[in-house]
């Protein structure tokens, strides 16, 4: 059997059997990247003697029948904003170009100890900041399933890397829905934690108070599994829950009974497309069908998620990225007349545009006199979305909602209308100001082929929750098991 | 009317991030930033009197770790990734007062 | 015309961890290897987080206390955003609206003759984390400047004071007094050569003119690095001021704030160069760090761990020993081991007195002289007070007392120094006082019989002449009282 495109679990077993060695599976990953990836650019780095030298350790470990980890000998491929010691890490940004970090994020010891072997690094938009992967310095990532379409942003390398059939399982991160928006424009289960959920040590920050990691896989059990290996306390992290990680693996199978499925008012509006809305309507039948109840729900103050985010995420971004200056790493300009101008030029130069634009928009918004406006008044509206979210969860166990309110847009579509490209996250962005935990999953393909991805959002700590409620969905269809052909 | 920044504006706060800006990007900035600043008008329709502002994400509170000393990098690590140093320091250009 | 100095001082103070404020770096003084106790978190690197230190919080949290503060009940950091190559992350950790104390005071002596005091308001004390270093070498004629990041997140503690003081003076001994407060609590050891206790002072005059008080622009003095400096900076700076408004009539308002340094070599504060921009540190909560709500019980168990202040200990040595207002203040402002050697001594030997003018004059010049701590001093407080208890129970003279102190010093040998070597200096030099009045008699018959002319001028009427003798049996009878001599022999003549 081809190892292409098949999922974690049918891999382990099969290198459980011996049917194939983990060099044999990174040696197929290598050789699919090296097929495909000059199309749809999902990588920006790859290491193939450390990944093959790792792996055959996994496989030396496992004929001496040694103890294993969860993720032993497959292929993972990590978004380029997670430090990797020794590996370059450059967040798809010049500023960080040659930039080698001397430790490892935690998620990265996590996947180590896990036995997993390190592929690459994946594209994104520079810092994260974007939902196409366009904004990267590097290259431009497109979508499997149709090279002229963006694979969503910002983790689009981590998404296209898994939908291509290179990598069975990618990390990506979410600020504003850059894992579950791409998962949805490539037709693969993707998943952000709840805030806190998994260790943000060692992921380079765009929105500290936003930031989550989160997995890729092609089927529910996937993401399940690496979210396991992934999620716990980290000391590290003072942000970091110290609530005990439950199995999320050990009760997938398991139906929900009597779940209640909310759905919001405000979330099938103009601007949503018709067969996006068509898709989420059958994925609710499907529930319906399962036992499930859906029930009307209402976020009455869900239509200020974009403006919340764009002045509070940027507000932090313009912080994170202070300390790019060409003095202790990154980029430092040629020339420059004194300390501040190589400050200046040097910053200039490093980012692209649409980082100076966050910068100069949260850097206006914490300014003196403009703080109270802008990014207070944000938080105290973020504040009551956060709230709608907990009236709305003491009447249902979970939200359904579209991903994005279109499949994968043209690459250059947006490019040069920014309010435009913000206003595609409109679904994604209030999990991550809620802090809450949502999962996107393949729900249908749209008339020209694109997938279309169904949004699960719950309470906080409720990832078993959503993983099981998705879990429903896929033993009930068959979308998760299509896969792109490139060739 | 969309708000227009001012390119004095737009250079005070490149000033305050310290971003040198080509002026072609400033012309940008200044009808960009105007858009989403217009943008935010909507939140003024809220009622936010005796709304807590939401920080964190989560609720977390008195995280601390014991004051045990943990090994620190070598100094070729420190200096690893550095644009310029003399293997001991980090090295700048000379600092003028007010940096 | 007359007018009024309007003084408040921003007060640094490195407090005393083991590892930094938000990394597991040592916190150690380390100037001599630059950039090695670094990591992720202290560089700013990418990705990494900072962890707030207990141990800073609390030994912050035990400052406020002792400085009569109220502690919040909620506080939080913030990231005061400028920069400077020795901030690596562009911003500095800091608290900003919601520090974790406020609104104290610390009560200080005005005048040590009449024992008047006067408290000093605090406005607030907050954590924050020190930046690291930059360095020039202005010989060299090098064009680069180096950074240096391993005090990059040593806790430091702020500690602003209302701008109750009135003088230079008084400056200084707020200064002073805090230094002692600190030093006594063990926050830290407020070494300002090493810059754990640094110090900004913001100044100006009130003028008095026709019934109205007319202020003068404020002016910040920063990084001033001795209590001498302090005082002569603000000295020069009023005296400047007060010409500046002489000439220019500008009063507060009418320019911006202006931050001058102090050249010591020439008695001046300079204007430093202004900033490019007007600051705009863009405050704002740090997400990557928790908030803190501090339990009542915690402040009760700080409080009653706290150690008795400088000013409580003056007072109760004053009444326990008897001394004067100006020996405790000597003995208590030598900081805390020096008073805690004062009181073990001063216990041991039962004389309060004594000990305290061994202390402020023998013991404060000899750790002068040899540049050493008292923690340091080879002799003991309980060696000491062997030794003191040897005068009044006329074993040796004072004045024997201290040649063997001397000899104890400069013994230097291996080993502490122990009361039974006292017992060895005595008896080597012969300094025991002879209490054996029949074996002193003889000498004094030996002499009287070998000086037949000076007993001859003595009884002819000459006084004086007994003088001599004394001497003669001083030299024999070493360790001698020469006033118990002195009798032996005026009986002996008068009676033979």
């Amino acid at each position: 059997m081809s190892p292409i495109g098949a999922t974690t679990s049918e891999l382990l077993a099969h290198m459980e059997r011996g049917e194939f060695s983990s060099v044999a599976l990174c040696e197929a990953a290598f050789d699919r990247i090296a097929a495909c990836d000059d199309r749809v650019g999902a990588f920006l780095h790859v290491d193939r003697e450390a990944a093959l030298q790792q792996a055959a350790q996994v496989d030396d470990k496992r004929r001496r029948g040694a103890p294993l980890g969860r993720l032993a000998g497959l292929p993972v491929a990590v978004k380029d904003v997670i430090c990797t010691r020794g590996q370059p890490t450059t967040c798809a940004s010049k500023m960080l170009e040659g930039f080698t970090p001397p430790y490892d994020a935690h998620v990265v010891s996590k996947l180590r100890e896990a036995d997993a072997v390190i592929i690459g690094k994946t594209n994104l938009d520079e810092f994260a900041m974007g939902s196409s992967t366009e904004n990267s310095a590097y290259k431009t990532t497109r979508n499997p399933w149709n090279l002229a379409c963006t694979p969503g942003g910002s983790s689009g390398g981590s998404a296209a890397a898994v939908a291509a059939g290179m990598v069975p399982l990618s990390l990506g991160s979410d600020t504003g829905g850059s894992i579950r928006q791409p998962a949805g424009f490539c037709g693969l289960v993707g998943m952000k934690p709840t805030y806190g959920r998994i260790s943000r040590y060692g992921l380079i920050a765009y929105a500290s108070s936003l930031d989550q990691i989160g997995p890729f896989a092609h089927d529910v059990a996937g993401a399940a599994l690496l979210l396991e290996v992934l999620a716990g306390h980290d000391p590290r992290d003072s942000t970091s829950l110290p609530m005990p990680v439950p199995s999320y693996t050990a009760a997938l199978e398991e139906p929900l009974k009597g779940l209640k499925i909310g759905v919001a008012v405000e979330h099938f509006v103009a601007g949503l497309d018709r067969e996006v809305e068509a898709a989420v309507r059958q994925a609710l039948d499907v529930y319906r069908c399962l036992g499930a109840e859906i029930r009307e729900i209402s976020l009455p103050h869900s239509k200020y998620a974009v403006a919340v985010y764009y002045t509070i995420a940027p507000s932090e971004a313009s912080s994170n990225l202070a300390r790019y200056d060409g003095v202790h790493y990154g980029h430092r300009a040629a020339q420059f007349e004194n300390m501040i101008d190589m400050y200046c030029a040097s910053r200039g130069e490093g980012f692209g545009k649409e980082v100076k634009r966050r910068i100069m928009l949260g850097a206006y918004a914490l300014s003196a006199g403009y703080y109270d406006a802008y990014y207070l008044k944000g938080l105290k509206v973020r504040r009551l979305i956060r709230n709608d979210f907990d009236a709305a969860f003491a009447q249902c166990d979970l939200i359904a909602s579209p991903v994005a309110p279109t499949p994968a847009f043209k690459i250059g579509e947006l490019v040069n209308d920014p309010l435009a490209m913000y206003l595609s996250d409109i679904y994604t962005l209030s999990a991550n100001l809620a802090g809450l935990p949502g999962v996107s999953i393949p729900a249908g393909f749209s008339s020209g082929g694109l997938p279309i991805g169904l949004q699960l959002l719950g309470p906080p700590l409720a990832e078993d929750r959503l993983l099981r409620a998705a879990r429903m969905h896929e033993r009930a269809t068959d979308w998760h098991t299509r896969r792109p052909e490139v060739v | 009317m969309p708000t227009q920044l001012t390119p004095a504006e737009v250079q005070h706060v490149a000033m305050l991030a310290r971003l040198k800006l080509t002026p072609a990007e400033v012309a940008d900035f200044a009808s960009q930033l105007g858009r989403m600043l217009d943008y935010f008008q909507v939140l003024n329709e809220v009622d936010t009197e005796d709304v807590e502002p939401m920080s964190y994400a989560v609720e977390v509170r008195n995280v601390f770790r014991e004051d045990v000393v943990q090994p620190s990098l070598p100094r070729a690590e420190a200096l690893m990734n550095a644009p310029k140093t003399d293997g001991q320091c980090f090295l700048v250009p000379q600092i003028l007062d007010g940096g | 015309m007359d007018y009024t100095v309007v003084i408040g001082l921003e007060v640094h103070v490195q407090l005393q961890t083991q590892s930094k404020i938000f990394c597991g770096c040592s916190a150690a003084y380390n100037p001599t290897q630059p950039n090695v106790q670094t990591c992720p978190v202290c560089l700013g690197l990418p990705g990494a987080l900072p962890v707030m230190n207990r141990q800073a919080f609390e030994l912050a949290l035990k400052t406020a206390l002792a400085l009569n503060c109220e502690i919040a009940s909620y506080t939080k950091w913030d990231r005061k955003q400028y920069y400077y190559p020795d901030l690596p992350k562009g911003y500095q950790i800091s608290q900003y609206d919601c520090p974790f104390s406020k609104d104290g005071w610390l009560e200080i002596e005005m005048n040590a003759e009449t024992g008047e005091t006067r408290r000093i308001g605090i406005i607030r004390a907050h954590l924050e984390e020190d930046a690291g270093k930059n360095m020039h070498d202005e010989s060299g004629g090098k064009t680069d400047s180096q950074v240096d990041l391993n005090r990059a997140g040593t806790p430091l503690l702020e500690i602003v004071s209302q701008p109750d003081l009135r003088s230079a003076a008084e400056a200084r001994r707020y200064l002073e007094e805090l230094r002692l407060l600190l030093t006594y609590l063990n926050v830290s050891d407020c070494n300002m050569q090493e810059g754990s206790l640094r110090c900004d002072a913001n100044v100006n005059l009130h003028i008095h003119q026709d019934g109205k008080n007319i202020p003068t622009p404020i002016v910040e003095i920063k990084n001033l690095n001795s209590f001498r400096n302090v005082e002569l900076a603000i000295t020069c700076e009023i005296e400047r001021q007060f010409e500046d408004w002489k000439a220019t009539g500008r009063r507060l308002g009418d320019v911006p704030k202006e931050t001058r340094g102090f050249d010591a070599q020439r008695g001046v504060t300079v204007g430093q160069r202004g900033k490019e921009e007007a600051s705009d540190y863009r405050y704002f909560p740090d997400p990557d760090l928790a908030p803190v709500t501090v339990a009542d019980e915690l402040i009760e168990q700080l409080r009653s761990d706290l150690c008795e202040f400088p000013a409580d200990r003056r007072k109760r040595l004053a009444v326990t020993w008897q001394l004067s207002d100006y020996d405790v203040r000597v003995i208590v402002d030598q900081g805390r081991e020096f008073a805690d050697y004062f009181e073990a001594a001063a216990q041991a030997c039962g004389d309060g007195k004594q000990a305290c003018n061994w202390l402020t004059q023998d013991i404060l010049r000899e750790l002068n002289e040899r540049r050493l701590t008292i923690a340091q001093f080879p002799i003991r407080a309980e060696v000491l007070a062997n030794l003191l208890g040897r005068i009044p129970a006329r074993q040796i003279t004072n004045k024997s007392a201290r040649e063997v102190f001397l000899e104890l010093l400069n013994d230097g040998g291996a080993g502490p120094i122990t009361s039974s070597r006292i017992d060895e200096i005595i008896a080597a030099r012969g300094l025991a006082l002879v209490a054996d009045t029949g074996a002193l008699e003889q000498v004094i018959t030996a002499v009287i019989d070998k000086n037949p002319k000076a007993v001859a001028d003595f009884r002819g009427g000459k006084q004086a002449a007994v003088g001599a003798l004394i001497g003669q049996v001083m030299r024999e009878a070493k360790g001698a009282d020469a006033q118990v001599v002195r009798e032996l022999i005026i009986k002996a003549l008068q009676s033979g």
